[in-house]
């Protein structure tokens, strides 16, 4: 069971979040330029890091906004909630 | 290798079963293979058998991180059926089924297959609707099927409840009397011991730590037991596949999540066949030890952690006790998870990679443990001559770009 910190209500139950998976995927700017193995690459294929991972999540029963976590997917240990548009850890150990 | 039979059985008996011997040899790593299957659960264990038993591949090594029995294949809820509604899943479970029905002859080993029938309820009009459609094309595919109305529903399993004011009613279900369950254990000791026997290397222990690329055709592995070199590698894991492919320099579309399951405290045979419920989403069964045991759906967020969260928990239990309001005063013995790698299209990828020589086997998402044989077996011809299996060739990671995706997220009758 998580316990999840909303940027904006506090901290919450899971229950009241839906899990975005994986963080920081960008839109394509150029989609006509794009190849099939580019789309792939943007639709598919995931980092499904184990470890420290950057993560979205909704608070759905809540204030249905989106934001950013940064979770250990072994411990499901939570460091961080910040919000979209913020830039991930640069600490090197975040995928 | 020490066959099994009714007259050793007595000898045995006799003699205070002191002259069985171990099932498979403690091997240590050699130098060399022919080929190396990485991950030693039902799929790698199945993938070696038939590399040794169809195509004469005895020079394989089934390197386990673990021990044999501790991953997937022990974790899942046992249940064995090919009623997946699109033409290409339908052949390469119905190919596993049929596997399935001489697994105990061909593996000299008894996998306690009990084809005791899968009911799939529906509980909504457009689930009737879908379920029909699903029999219809089982049938033109080959695969037994059949549709029960209510009243059928409650003749086959009279446990259920199929009273019309639940909040979703039972209105019939689709049946497939060659499904049931298998010994999910057996399963993975019947093909390791078989493996051995055919001179197959199965080293537990032993955790794969890198592969070594030359040219981009592989080499030989790196592992915690010192390096071994083969000139083809088979990656069989189902909850690590993106850590292998990491490790090897390419992405797969997986995402990790738990999947939990539990059982119950043991009662009397009360529930002779398997009832699973899309909607409501439950599925349980009983054991021969008269354990409830009981499924669901998988954890939402991605997790390597072998463990999930009460609330999933907790709406398989409420889904259990209103189709089966006898059941609400059992006791819960043990839960558990085991990580499941899930494609977008919650169907498998099988078959050849970026690199020379190494093949992927996974992504089974939550349906891994019915195909056992049958994955094995087409995954063994894709390694031996170098190119996809007939069944397989739908299944290749090539279909994330071509995007002939084979979409069972809804249609294989669970979600995923």
């Amino acid at each position: 069971m998580l316990l999840i910190e909303c940027p904006y209500c506090g901290p919450r139950d899971e229950c009241e979040f839906h899990a975005g998976g994986e963080a920081h995927i960008a839109r394509p700017e150029k989609p006509a330029e794009m190849s099939d193995a580019d789309w792939a690459n943007y639709l598919f294929m995931r980092k499904n890091t184990k470890g420290w991972y950057a993560e979205r999540w909704v608070h759905s029963a809540g204030c249905r906004r989106w934001f950013n976590v940064e979770r250990h997917t072994v411990t499901h240990e939570i460091r961080r909630v910040y919000q979209m548009g913020d830039p991930p850890s640069d600490d090197g150990d975040v995928t | 290798m020490q066959r099994f039979s009714a007259f050793s059985l007595l000898s045995q008996g006799l003699s205070g079963h002191a002259g069985w011997r171990r099932q498979w040899r403690a091997a240590a790593p050699k130098a060399q293979y022919d080929v190396i299957v990485v991950g030693g659960g039902g799929h790698g264990l199945a993938t070696a058998y038939y590399l040794a038993r169809n195509h004469g591949l005895t020079n394989v090594a089934v390197l386990e991180r673990g021990w044999l029995g501790g991953g997937n294949v022990a974790r899942n809820t046992t249940i064995v059926r090919s009623n997946y509604l699109w033409d290409e899943s339908a052949a390469l479970y119905e190919h596993a089924l049929k596997l399935w029905e001489g697994l105990s002859q061909d593996l000299n080993y008894n996998v306690m297959l009990s084809q005791r029938g899968v009911l799939n309820l529906a509980h909504s009009l457009q689930e009737v609707r879908d379920s029909r459609r699903r029999v219809y094309a089982n049938q033109l595919n080959g695969v037994d099927a059949e549709w029960l109305d209510a009243e059928g529903v409650k003749d086959f399993c009279p446990l259920l409840n199929t009273d019309p004011s639940l909040r979703y009613p039972v209105l019939g279900a689709t049946l497939q009397r060659r499904a049931g369950t298998a010994r999910h254990d057996a399963v993975a000791w019947g093909f390791a011991r078989a493996a051995d026997a055919r001179g197959v290397d199965i080293i537990e222990n032993c955790e794969v730590t890198g592969f070594d690329i030359v040219n981009g055709a592989v080499v030989g592995v790196q592992t915690t037991r010192g390096a071994i070199r083969a000139p083809k590698v088979a990656i069989v894991v189902a909850g690590h596949g993106s850590v292998m492919a990491e490790k090897a320099g390419f992405r797969l579309p997986l995402e990790s999540h738990p999947l939990q399951a539990l059982v119950s405290e043991p009662i009397k045979p009360v529930l002779d066949c398997v009832v699973m419920s899309n909607a409501v989403h439950v599925y349980v069964s009983q054991s021969d030890k008269g354990e409830l045991v009981i499924g669901a759906g998988i954890d939402a967020f991605n997790s390597y952690a072998q463990r999930g969260s009460l609330p999933v928990i907790t709406g398989q239990m409420g889904a259990l006790v209103a189709l089966f309001p006898v059941f609400s005063r059992l006791k819960m013995m043990r839960n558990w998870g085991g990580i499941v790698d899930v494609c977008p299209d919650a169907s498998p990828i099988i078959g050849k990679t970026p690199i020379r020589g190494f093949y992927f086997n996974g992504g089974w998402g939550t349906g891994g443990f019915k195909a056992t044989p049958g994955s094995g077996h087409v995954f063994a011809h894709t390694i031996a001559r170098d190119e996809p299996h007939p069944l397989a060739a739908p299944f290749t990671l090539d279909r994330f770009t071509s995007g002939a995706l084979v979409d069972e997220h809804g249609a294989a009758a669970v979600a995923h």
